[in-house]
């Protein structure tokens, strides 16, 4: 086995702009479950719509900005549609509406119907949508190297993308610390422990729960703008197995917690490349490449239930918190 | 604490006068009202679970709400919170009408609420439930949040309200601890001081004793009366006729969704009507004794059951 290719390999998982879109959207997801406790079970819809009004948008030529802001809006629009009928019904209605929604905007984006817009399953690659975005970019042409990383500077998978990736996820760090600290916060902390006792204090509670449908949503638009910079919008790529991964970070890094969500993301994308690598490497005998990624999930899935049964509270998570009975 | 009990303050008497002249019969109006409620009807399927004709709660006094149980008292709670909607009734709160408002409003509107099963926020300090509890904190809005210095001063003076009732309910050596790690009474205690952040003009305490110890009791009892003390209005749920006897102004009995009585404690315990309905019409008739059942009267009542 080739240390030094495994090391570099697993190493570029940790800036990769897609386990910086994954940390956003866990972010956004920490927002909804881990401070709210609003069980959002479609993440990914809200990626894909985000990254199809982008697409959309910059595929008619407007600017990397505007684009933006129609892809983050129409997550936004999405999360009302969502919230409107569901966020006074108990907290489960909430998580079948959000995952057969997401369902739904993945299999409309790879039927044929809207293939104008989504070009079907094979989805739009990302040459049609980020020349506006890598003509933003501040560095100069060609390819830098730094430490184990070495990427061109201004392609799709380039540094560019991973300096505005990780930027975006810093800012929406900081978001989150500025509101949890908040009287804002406090509420919403509040409406996860009792709705009603929230409510019996002359609070909005379906107003705090709006709002924080419609952040962590936007969040998610703009991750799913990221997460599709690099390659393409492909609706089967960001689908139910996205929110589970998104789900199995936040769990990873400790719901309710600041860095958690960032910290899951890395070591989740670092620990899938390695096994993958190793696998590759070690049982190429015993099962075939495309046997491989299956198997990597397989793996990440008993991960996941070890890790809540072992470690509900995640790396960062307190302990003490989970012991308390909950109302 | 008992001593503070038995002699009563300036306010208490004031209360106490206040209703003096009020007949003791159910739905009387009172001289100054703070909730005026006509024709209330709850029904769950077939069953009425609150039907109140005309109900007044006397502004600056405390009101006890007894009855059996399952006679709709924590129901009539409900609907008079925005918590539960009635099958139709309306109702005044100083004026105001409040049905159809929703539970945030009405708390806004200054009458706060306690619950039966307390919800403590258990993975909130005990100092974040109370910050909780006050209102007009400008952090409170998504923007403003943003911004510390819109809402720091008013974070302070919060903070500073929430440490003194701390202190008075001898909560504040738990101030940093997690709500959840409180014992039950000790919930009780936050439950009722959280309410009291919002500075209310009523509060309405869904049996505030149940499942508390005897000692604690007291002090909850003592809690209450300094409330009223302060001015405002409190509205109680209770099972225990000995607790309703000793701090409550004013006393209305409920049975099966009804008002069956009203009136000052002292007169409401020897009302035919609230001895029937908390032991039974025949509760002086012992069932053991040998010639009731020579008699037949125990046909009787049962048949009388079977009618009923």
């Amino acid at each position: 086995m080739n240390w030094s290719d495994l090391l570099s390999l697993t190493a570029g998982e940790l800036i990769a702009p897609t386990t910086a879109a994954y940390a956003l959207a866990a972010i956004g997801l920490n927002i909804h479950f881990g401070f709210t406790g609003l069980l959002n079970m479609g993440q990914a819809g809200f990626m894909l719509v985000g990254a199809y009004g982008f697409a959309a948008t910059a595929q008619a030529g407007q600017g990397f900005p505007l684009s933006a802001l129609v892809g983050v809006a129409c997550s936004v629009v999405f999360a009302l549609i969502l919230g409107i009928p569901t966020l006074k019904l108990r907290g489960d209605y909430l998580a079948i509406v959000t995952i057969s929604a997401a369902e739904i905007v993945r299999l409309i984006g790879r039927s044929s119907v809207l293939s104008d817009i989504t070009n079907g399953a094979a989805g739009i690659p990302a040459s049609r949508f980020n020349k506006d975005f890598l003509g933003l970019s501040v560095l100069p042409d060609g390819r830098t190297a730094l430490g184990p990383f070495s990427y061109a500077n201004n392609v799709g998978d380039g540094w560019w993308t991973r300096i505005v990736a990780w930027a975006a996820v810093l800012l929406a760090v900081l978001l989150v610390w500025r509101l949890m600290s908040s009287p804002w916060g406090r509420v919403l902390k509040g409406i996860r422990e009792d709705e009603d006792a929230v409510r019996s204090l002359g609070k909005s509670v379906y107003g705090y729960k709006m709002q924080a449908l419609v952040l962590g949503g936007a969040m998610a638009g703009f991750a799913g703008i990221l997460f599709v910079m690099p390659a393409s919008v492909q609706p089967d790529a960001m689908g139910r197995s996205m929110t589970f991964f998104i789900w199995t970070i936040l769990l990873l890094g400790g719901a309710a917690t600041l860095w958690g969500p960032v910290i899951g993301s890395m070591i989740f994308f670092v620990a899938l490349m390695f096994i993958k690598t190793v696998m590759r490497d070690v049982l190429p005998s015993v099962l075939r490449p495309e046997q491989l990624e299956p198997l990597a999930g397989i793996l990440v899935g008993i991960t996941l239930m070890l890790l809540v049964i072992f470690r509900p509270q995640g790396i960062f998570g307190d302990k003490k918190e989970l012991m308390l009975d909950v109302r | 604490m008992s001593a503070e009990l038995s002699s009563p303050t300036p306010l208490a008497q004031t209360a106490a006068q206040a209703l003096a002249g009020v007949s003791p019969e159910p739905g009387v109006a009172k001289p100054d009202p703070i909730i005026v409620a006509d024709d209330v009807v709850r029904r769950f399927g077939g069953m009425t679970a609150v039907d109140v004709r005309h109900l007044e709660v006397q502004r600056g006094a405390i009101t006890a709400l007894i009855g059996p149980n399952g006679a709709g008292k924590t129901t009539l709670f409900n609907l008079l919170t925005g918590f539960d909607k009635p099958n139709s009734g309306n109702w005044e709160f100083n004026g105001r009408r409040l049905n159809g408002v929703s539970a945030g409003r009405v708390a806004r509107a200054g009458m706060v609420r306690t619950f039966q099963l307390t919800k403590a926020l258990s993975r909130l300090t005990v100092l974040q439930n109370m910050q909780l509890g006050a209102t007009k904190q400008p952090g409170e809005g998504f923007f403003t949040s943003l911004v510390k210095p819109l809402w720091a001063a008013r974070e302070q003076e919060i903070t500073t309200q929430a440490e003194e009732l701390l202190v008075r309910f001898k909560l504040d050596a738990k101030s940093d601890d997690f709500a959840g790690s409180l014992s039950g009474g000790q919930r009780k205690l936050l439950e009722m001081a959280r309410a009291l952040m919002a500075k209310p003009e009523l509060v309405m305490l869904d049996e505030p004793m149940a499942g508390v110890n005897p000692a604690l009791t007291q002090s909850l009892l003592g809690h209450i009366q300094t409330v009223r003390d302060e001015g405002t209005t409190v509205l109680f749920v209770e099972h225990d006729m000995q607790m309703v006897r000793r701090i409550a102004d004013w006393v209305v009995v409920m049975a099966e969704g009804k008002i069956v009585a009203e009136g000052p404690p002292s007169a409401v315990m020897e009302n035919p009507a609230v001895v029937d309905a908390y032991l039974g019409a025949h509760h002086d008739t012992d069932l053991g004794d040998e010639s009731v059942m020579a008699e037949g009267v125990l046909e009787q009542l049962e048949a009388e059951e079977a009618t009923e």
